[in-house]
C-alpha cells in the first residue's frame, strides 16, 4: 500500500522526499488543492469513500499516517 | 461621503451613539478587534507612519493573514499613504520585484515577518504591535486628514503582468466608496452582518467584505487558509461565530463539495453566498444548493481595475451541471459594453470584448504607462470629448434573457485556483533557468491545470523544484512535457494549437 500511495504522490507533486517528510501539511508542501486531489486519488485508487470527519491534517502530514488512515477506512 | 477614512468615522460615530464601540470587528484564531481598539490601533500606528512617509508615499504591508494586516491597512488610510499589501508566501525574487515598481517609502511588518528576508533589512520599517503604543498624534492626523481628497490612491494591488513585472493597479478613494455603498446597497449588507472571510488581502475580492465590514460595522472572522483544506473545523468556527454571509472563491466552494462536506455538516447560520474570481462549476453550485435551499446565492464578476465588480447576478433560478452561470448585469452606477473584433459595438447576440466605465474603474498602473494606454483608452463609441474607459480582455456575450455570459480571456491570461495569471510570466520564468533552452505553458481550463512544456537537460522533479524558489505556488505548473524540438506554426511562433489539440483535446 505504501508502495502505491507513494506513486500517487509522485504523481501529484514530483520532487517532493516523501519518504522521510513528516509535516507535509504544517510546513504547507501540499496546497489546499492538492489535498483534495490526493483525497479522490487515494479514494479512487483504494476503492475507499473518506468521510470529511476524517480529513483534518494529523491524517496527511506523511505517508505512514495517510497508509493508517486508510486502513482505518477500509476496516469500517 | 468624500473619502474611506471619512466614511468609517461616520460609521464609527454611529456606533459610538448605539454603545457599540465594544462590538468585535475583525476576528482570527488568535486575535479579536472592537471597532474602538481598531481606529485607536490604526491611528496610533498612523502616527508612527506620519514622520517618515508623506502623503501619497507608499508603504508596504508584510504580515501574516489576520487583523494585524486590518490595522496596518487602516494605519495607512489615516496616514494618506497608499499601501501595498504583500504576499509573504511568494518567493522573495517578486517581493523585490513588487519593492521596485511601487518604490516604498516604508514596510510594516508584523512579529513573524520582521526579519524573515535579509535582502529587506535594510528598509525603514515598523513593527504593527510596536507601532500601536496608543500615542496618537491627533493634530498631525487632523492636518494630514484635510490634504486628503477623493481622488488620491488608497492601495495599489498587484497582479502578474505578462513580461515577468508584477502589474499594479492604483485604486483611489472614490473607487471604494462608490463601490462599496453599491456592494452594501445591493447585498443588504448590515451591522448585522458576519462575513467569514476566505480571499487574501493581496486580492481584489478581500475589498468587498473588508471595506463594506468598515463601512456599515459589520463583523468579518478571518478564516486560516488552511481551515478550507479541513473544512470540519472551518464549519465548526463559522457555526460558532455566527456567519451569515460568505463571499468566497469558487474554488473554496468547490473543495466543499468534492468531499461532500455538506452531507456532514451545515452552515447553520448562512443566509447569503457569493463567489467571484473564477468561474463557478454549475456542478458545484447546485451541490450547495440543494443542500441549503434557505440560502441565496450571487455570481458576482470583474476585474482589479473596476475594484472588484462590475457585474452580478443574483441566481434565481436552477441551472443544469452543464449550463453556464451567466454574469448577468452591470453594477449600479456602472455601465458595461460590449466590442466586437471591429471595434464596435456587438449586435445583441455578438460576442465581444467587455468594457467597462464608471466610478469604480481605476485610473490605471503605477509606474506603467504602456500598460495603463493599453488596457484604459478612450471609449470607443464616443468620439466626442475625453472619456476612459476600460478594456477588460475578457469575451462576453449576452444569452436569450439579456443577461451577460462570461466566454474567455481574449490573451493568455487564465484564472487559476483564484488567481488571475499571465501565462508569459510562468513560461519568463522557466526560460530564464540556464537548464531550460525553450518553454511555455498551456492551460487546462477543465482541469484547472498549467501544462509547462519544454525543452532542455533538466528533469521534471528538477525543474518543479526550481520554479517553487522562484514563483507563488498558485503559479506552479500541475504537468510537465519534456519535448525533443518546439514545432513552429507558419509565422515562426510556437505553434500552441498544435499542442493544446495534442496535450488538451487529445486526453
Amino acid at each position: 500500500m505504501k508502495e502505491t500511495l507513494l506513486e500517487i504522490l509522485e504523481e501529484l507533486k514530483p520532487g517532493v522526499d516523501y519518504e522521510n517528510e513528516t509535516q507535509l501539511i504544517t510546513r504547507q508542501i501540499l496546497t489546499s488543492m492538492e489535498v483534495v486531489r490526493l483525497i479522490m486519488m487515494i479514494s479512487d485508487e483504494f476503492d475507499i469513500s473518506i468521510s470529511p470527519l476524517y480529513i483534518v491534517p494529523e491524517n496527511f502530514e506523511s505517508v505512514d499516517d495517510m497508509v493508517k488512515l486508510i486502513e482505518k477506512v477500509q476496516d469500517e | 461621503m468624500k473619502t474611506v477614512i471619512t466614511a468609517f468615522e461616520d460609521k464609527m460615530m454611529t456606533l459610538k451613539k448605539q454603545n457599540q464601540w465594544d462590538k468585535i470587528a475583525f476576528q482570527d484564531p488568535k486575535y479579536s478587534l472592537s471597532y474602538q481598539n481598531l481606529q485607536r490601533y490604526a491611528k496610533s500606528l498612523a502616527t508612527a507612519i506620519l514622520p517618515i512617509a508623506s502623503k501619497n508615499e507608499v508603504v508596504g504591508i508584510a504580515t501574516n493573514r489576520g487583523i494585524h494586516t486590518i490595522i496596518a491597512m487602516l494605519a495607512c488610510m489615516y496616514a494618506g499613504t497608499p499601501y501595498v499589501i504583500i504576499d509573504v508566501e511568494s518567493p522573495i525574487e517578486r517581493i523585490q520585484k513588487i519593492i521596485q515598481v511601487a518604490s516604498f517609502k516604508l514596510l510594516i511588518f508584523d512579529e513573524a515577518n520582521v526579519h524573515r528576508w535579509e535582502a529587506l533589512d535594510g528598509y525603514p520599517s515598523i513593527i504593527v504591535q510596536d507601532g500601536c503604543t496608543l500615542v496618537i498624534d491627533e493634530q498631525g492626523l487632523e492636518d494630514r486628514k484635510k490634504q486628503i481628497i477623493s481622488t488620491d490612491p488608497v492601495y495599489i494591488l498587484f497582479t502578474s503582468g505578462s513580461t515577468g513585472t508584477p502589474k499594479g493597479t492604483v485604486i483611489h478613494h472614490q473607487n471604494i466608496v462608490n463601490y462599496i455603498e453599491w456592494f452594501t446597497t445591493c447585498f443588504n449588507i448590515s451591522d448585522q452582518t458576519r462575513f467569514a472571510s476566505q480571499t487574501p488581502f493581496y486580492f481584489s475580492m478581500s475589498v468587498s467584505d473588508v471595506f463594506a465590514t468598515l463601512f456599515t460595522g459589520a463583523f468579518l472572522y478571518i478564516v486560516p487558509k488552511s481551515y478550507f483544506t479541513f473544512p470540519i473545523k472551518l464549519f465548526d468556527v463559522m457555526n460558532q461565530m455566527e456567519i451569515n454571509t460568505i463571499y468566497w472563491v469558487p474554488s473554496a466552494y468547490q473543495m466543499i463539495a468534492q468531499m461532500k462536506v455538506l452531507d456532514y455538516v451545515l452552515p447553520q447560520h448562512l443566509q447569503f453566498a457569493m463567489f467571484a474570481g473564477e468561474v463557478m462549476p454549475t456542478k458545484v453550485l447546485n451541490y450547495w444548493m440543494d443542500k441549503l435551499p434557505q440560502v441565496s446565492f450571487a455570481n458576482l464578476f470583474g476585474p482589479t481595475e473596476t475594484t472588484d465588480i462590475c457585474t452580478y447576478y443574483k441566481v434565481n433560478r436552477r441551472f443544469a451541471n452543464d449550463e453556464i452561470l451567466p454574469i448577468g448585469k452591470a453594477c449600479e452606477n456602472l455601465e458595461v459594453f460590449l466590442i466586437n473584433d471591429k471595434g464596435e459595438l456587438a449586435a445583441p447576440k455578438e460576442e465581444g470584448e467587455l468594457y467597462v466605465k464608471g466610478s469604480f474603474v481605476a485610473n490605471g498602473y503605477y509606474q506603467n504607462p504602456e500598460k495603463t494606454k493599453e488596457a484604459f483608452v478612450q471609449n470607443p463609441l464616443n468620439p466626442y470629448y475625453p472619456e476612459m474607459v476600460y478594456k477588460t480582455g475578457d469575451l462576453c456575450k449576452y444569452n436569450a434573457q439579456g443577461e451577460l455570459v462570461y466566454l474567455c480571456r481574449k490573451d493568455f491570461q487564465i484564472k487559476h485556483m483564484g488567481y488571475r495569471i499571465e501565462l508569459g510570466e510562468i513560461e519568463a520564468g522557466c526560460n530564464a533557468l540556464d537548464e531550460i533552452k525553450t518553454a511555455f505553458c498551456l492551460y487546462n481550463g477543465q482541469k484547472d491545470e498549467i501544462i509547462c512544456c519544454y525543452v532542455g537537460k533538466i528533469t521534471q522533479q528538477d525543474l518543479n523544484a526550481k520554479l517553487q524558489t522562484k514563483m507563488p505556488y498558485y503559479m506552479i505548473p500541475q504537468r510537465y512535457e519534456v519535448l525533443s524540438h518546439i514545432k513552429l506554426n507558419q509565422n515562426g511562433k510556437i505553434d500552441r494549437k498544435y499542442y493544446q489539440e495534442e496535450y488538451i483535446m487529445k486526453k
